[in-house]
């Protein structure tokens, strides 16, 4: 603690430091502290409230389910293996970050939207993606992959190559030693990976109103509620959904935490 | 008894960035330990891991009992590997690195507890099973390495610089235990170190690795000589062993304990009393610095003293290399102020002196 007041030009760093603090906790504090207990208590008992967080919730957990699934080997052959157009890959791996969400939305909408092939092929399958839950889902993946594969990448390359190689002598085959050696010890970093993709997809806003208005997700509801009825009628959402958020994702950081310590 | 096999490698090119290893012809017969002697950088890694098939050579071919095996992928070989650095699976107790191969076989239980058993009273970490691998000292996690390697029963067993992270007490313990494992179970061991006594410790045979420079970047390495250590001292070939062996006293024999105390028979029909615990076949080096001569029998409590004659002086400037023939040949290192005092000269007898806990063992 006395380190962070060593000298001046420390203490000037606090200050200059505290305000963004500061500038983060306070509008998140005011929100919820606006809203009285028993207000964001009859929030919680809305139907349309409760449906929209379970739909949002949810569909940040197929989005992080789906990244994982494809993600993962992405994420282990860019950590091991140099190839020429690498920097390509990385590169549009990164995009979503930088591509503003809605114009991501848009984009979606070319490829997915219910005239182009790929939606009229999963039309077929009974799929469809705009004004429906799984247009919520890519909307989320893609704008929050970027946080798994890199996350995962880089857990991946903190495991010593030669780990694997003693596997394979032992008698493994890459199979089994990705299983048995690669995989357990990048985990930590796949998980806070998942934990802060899977977050990211419940706080998306634009991308998800280009593709799907309704169903409503979170952000959306709360967008509505704000535009339809006023701030007064906006703010316990707002409250409700930052305290349902902060609590899951503290929860899920604590045990991804123990999970560290214990191993 | 594990089964043990021979090893060929034929023409072996290896290519990397700014090295490749060239023309690499090696044959290990079955059962033997065969050392790898190089200065660091010499691609020594790489070989090994190329006989493992986790490198793939350019050119060139590795035959296990005859069978061509440069194809085959590493979990196929019956290969144990084991790093300068122990490389312990951080994740897993030392039971369960240590069980590790025994279940990618699906090993049944009882089986994998039996073995893991033995194999840790073999290296002496009974005791240790329960940890976490962070936890262990070097030469612990060394022998938790080497256990891993061999409960697997390795029909080859190739060693990476498997001494050289131990600190020197650490070092020369597990050089001993790694003479008696291999005594004990026979497997084929190919050992690569930068680290000529070790070199001359363990191995049965010797190849020494030289690396050149080839143009402002490149370098290459290849082996420059095969024998047996004696052979290796006797006619180094590459001025890394040269360097080693130069000038220094050094010579093999077999140990003897009598009334009249601890000495090494060598061949040249000469005893030297020394002070060891070692056992059997030895090498010994005497540092010509601690050799004292003079024109008539020392009175002193050193044990040794030899008669023998000049050869040769060498003046170096502030001190003179004296080659004196016993036989065998010694040298010996005098101060410019002890030459003129003895003013010897080519032909001339002196005696040599040193003491036997000057006799360094290994």
């Amino acid at each position: 603690m006395q380190a962070l007041f060593a000298d001046k030009m420390r203490v000037s760093f606090v200050i200059l430091g505290s305000l963004l603090i500061l500038f983060v906790a306070w509008p998140l504090l005011r929100t919820i502290t606006a809203s009285s207990p028993s207000v964001l208590w009859q929030t919680l008992l809305d139907e349309e409230v409760r449906n929209s967080i379970g739909l949002t919730f949810y569909s940040s957990f197929i989005a992080t389910g789906i990244a994982f699934v494809c993600g993962i080997p992405l994420a282990y052959l860019l950590a091991r293996v140099d190839f020429p157009t690498k920097w390509l890959i990385e590169g549009i791996i990164d995009l979503p970050i930088v591509v503003p969400h809605s114009a991501a939305g848009i984009a979606l909408l070319m490829v997915f939207g219910r005239r182009t092939l790929l939606g009229q092929a999963f039309g077929l399958f009974g799929i469809k993606f705009v004004s429906a839950a799984p247009g919520i889902v890519i909307a989320m993946l893609f704008v929050s992959l970027s946080f798994l594969v890199n996350a995962a990448r880089e857990g991946f390359e903190a495991v010593d190559p030669r780990l694997e190689r003693v596997a394979r002598t032992l008698g493994g085959s890459p199979w089994r030693t990705f299983w048995g050696v690669s995989f357990p010890l990048a985990w930590r970093s796949i998980l806070s990976g998942m934990i802060l993709m899977w977050a990211r997809g419940l706080s998306e806003f634009g991308a998800v109103i280009i593709l799907a208005y309704h169903p409503m997700v979170a952000p959306v509801l709360l967008y509505e509620r704000f535009e339809s009825f006023g701030l007064r009628y906006a703010r316990p959402v707002a409250a409700l959904m930052m305290l349902i958020c902060l609590a899951t994702f503290a929860a899920l950081r604590l045990t991804a935490g123990r999970k560290r310590r214990g191993s | 008894m594990t089964s043990c096999i021979s090893v060929q490698v034929r023409d072996l090119w290896i290519d990397l960035e700014e090295f490749h290893l060239r023309q690499i012809n090696l044959d290990v017969s079955a059962g033997e330990y065969f050392v790898i002697l190089g200065p660091t950088g010499s691609g020594k890694t790489v070989l090994l891991e190329t006989i493992a098939g986790l490198y793939q050579p350019r050119s060139g071919r590795i035959l296990m009992d005859g069978l061509d095996v440069t194809d085959a992928p590493p979990e196929r070989r019956g290969i144990g590997f084991v790093y300068q650095d122990y490389v312990l699976f951080p994740h897993l107790s030392v039971a369960a690195n240590i069980a590790f191969g025994l279940k990618l076989r699906r090993t049944d239980r009882g089986t994998i507890d039996q073995r893991v058993t033995a194999f840790s009273q073999l290296l002496d970490i009974g005791h240790l099973l329960q940890r976490m691998p962070g936890t262990l000292s070097g030469g612990e996690a060394q022998r938790v390495a080497l256990a891993r390697a061999l409960v697997v029963e390795p029909r080859l067993l190739l060693l990476d610089e498997p001494l050289s992270a131990l600190d020197p007490e650490r070092r020369e313990a597990l050089q001993r235990q790694l003479g008696r494992i291999h005594r004990q179970l026979g497997t084929t061991t190919i050992h690569v170190t930068h680290n000529f006594e070790e070199a001359v410790a363990l191995g049965d045979r010797i190849a020494d690795l030289k690396e050149d420079r080839v143009g402002d970047v490149r370098r290459e390495g290849k082996i420059v000589q095969v024998g047996t250590p004696e052979e290796i001292f006797r006619r180094p070939s590459s001025e890394f062993v040269a360097r080693f062996v130069g000038g220094r006293n050094l010579f093999r024999g077999k140990v003897v304990r009598d009334a009249e105390g601890t000495f090494v028979q060598l061949a040249a029909g000469v005893r030297v009393a020394v002070v060891t615990e070692l056992e059997g076949t030895v090498s010994l080096l005497i540092r010509p610095e601690n050799i004292l001569l003079s024109p008539t029998v020392l009175h002193s409590s050193a044990r040794n003293c030899f008669g023998g004659q000049v050869v040769e002086v060498v003046d170096s400037g502030a001190v003179l290399r004296v080659t004196v023939e016993a036989p065998p040949r010694f040298t010996a290192l005098i101060t410019r102020h002890s030459w003129e005092d003895l003013a010897l000269q080519q032909g001339q007898d002196v005696y040599l002196t040193f003491k036997a806990s000057a006799v360094h063992l290994f």
